[in-house]
């Protein structure tokens, strides 16, 4: 990977770009995480006696 | 020194040496990624299928499941396939760079460097497979993670370069989605769910085999065993027709097994009797005896290699029939036929 100081302005663009994409990626998979386990939780205790 | 060879992309094109990977990664180092390349990484195209066939699975094994964590295990597997994907794109590069149907793919292209790739397909493996175990069940789960080390470990970096058999073997990755469905919907795989595996993996050397009787060049620049390359267009297209004849009577099955009902039964059997003259017609033809049959694309190719190109399109439809009838029975609540004519099971 060329050095952040040597790279273009296209590609610093770029790496941005995708550094905000994996931070979004990264926060949709907690969030997720998050309301699957209040799912499973809710089906657990309506079912418990 | 090579010539050079122009790499689409969007608007831009890039010139780059097939033949090295510093030149062509030299060429195009300077470029950044876009989104769209780290998408073209997870082979959007497969993973369609592989939704459709897990889809499939989950909705026939009749489990209710909540339809978040229904939509969360589809979701688990495209990822898992796609990581897989990554990883055989990470892996094949070499070889991708000397194909035209690949050549042109992110990594092999310059645009995503390997080590990118690696890391993405390593951390969506892991992600899916956590997912789907946190989610829905660990045999889904383990069956995911099997599916994925199967196709990164055992078909591309063995089987794939090292025997004709590769696509047979490696096949098995390809058929696993619809029984991880069936287990992630149930926390089981039984016969029915295999039956549907049994289809994609009888399947496979059709298809795959029909298109490279017309890419033959490709394979061989590559060092692929693959068929034709190994053992010649005759014995492949004998090879096609034998497993022709034995993968259409797997899928008329389900009609039989309680899975599938009157449309089908029809769909099945009507398809099957298509694909078996289609592939009847390849083995009395003379494709894949002239080296490079292709002209333009996937379906461009030379009239010799017609019958080829015939089976590989039609098989894609097949299967895709064979599935959307599961599918849209169940949802329209169309009764199994062992079901309509009374059969205990």
């Amino acid at each position: 990977m060329s050095h952040p100081a040597h790279e273009s302005e296209e590609a610093r663009k770029a790496r941005q770009r995708r550094n905000w994409l994996l931070a979004g990626a990264l926060l949709a998979f907690v969030v997720l995480v998050f309301v699957v386990t209040l799912v499973r939780l809710k089906g657990n205790v309506l079912t418990h006696p | 020194m090579c010539p050079l060879v122009p790499a689409t992309r969007g608007e831009r094109i890039l010139f780059l040496d097939p033949m090295t990977d510093a030149t062509a990664e030299g060429h195009a180092r300077d470029v950044p990624a876009r989104g769209s390349d780290y998408f073209a990484l997870l082979k959007p195209r497969v993973m369609s299928l592989v939704v459709f066939t897990a889809l499939t699975g989950l909705i026939c094994s009749g489990a209710h499941v909540h339809p978040l964590l229904g939509a969360v295990a589809v979701l688990s597997i495209a990822v898992g396939a796609g990581a897989s994907g990554a990883l055989n794109m990470w892996y094949d590069a070499d070889i991708d760079r000397l194909m035209r149907r690949t050549r042109a793919r992110p990594v092999p292209a310059g645009r995503v460097q390997s080590a990118d790739a690696l890391g993405m397909g390593v951390v969506l493996s892991l992600l899916s497979v956590m997912l789907m175990g946190v989610a829905l069940n660990w045999l889904a789960a383990g069956l995911l993670a099997f599916t994925i080390l199967f196709y990164a470990v055992v078909y591309t970096a063995w089987l794939k370069r090292s025997t004709p058999q590769n696509i047979v073997i490696g096949g098995a990755a390809g058929a696993l989605p619809p029984v991880i469905g069936w287990a992630a919907a149930s926390g089981q795989a039984p016969l029915n769910a295999w039956l549907l595996f049994l289809i994609i993996f009888l399947w496979t050397p059709p298809h795959s085999w029909a298109l490279a009787l017309y890419t033959t060049t490709d394979y061989a620049k590559a060092g692929v065993p693959m068929m034709p390359v190994a053992r010649g267009a005759a014995s492949t297209r004998r090879q096609i027709l034998l497993y022709s004849l034995l993968f259409v009577p797997a899928a008329v099955a389900p009609a039989f097994t309680g899975l599938g009902g009157p449309v089908y039964l029809a769909v099945s059997a009507l398809g099957g009797a298509m694909f078996l003259l289609l592939a009847a017609r390849l083995y009395l033809s003379r494709s894949g005896d002239i080296s490079d049959a292709r002209e333009d694309g996937l379906y461009g190719v030379k009239a010799d290699a017609r019958p080829a190109r015939n089976l590989f399109a039609f098989s894609i439809l097949y299967l895709c029939l064979l599935f959307a009838a599961l599918l849209g029975e169940r949802l329209s609540g169309i009764a199994p036929l062992k079901a309509l004519i009374g059969l205990n099971g």
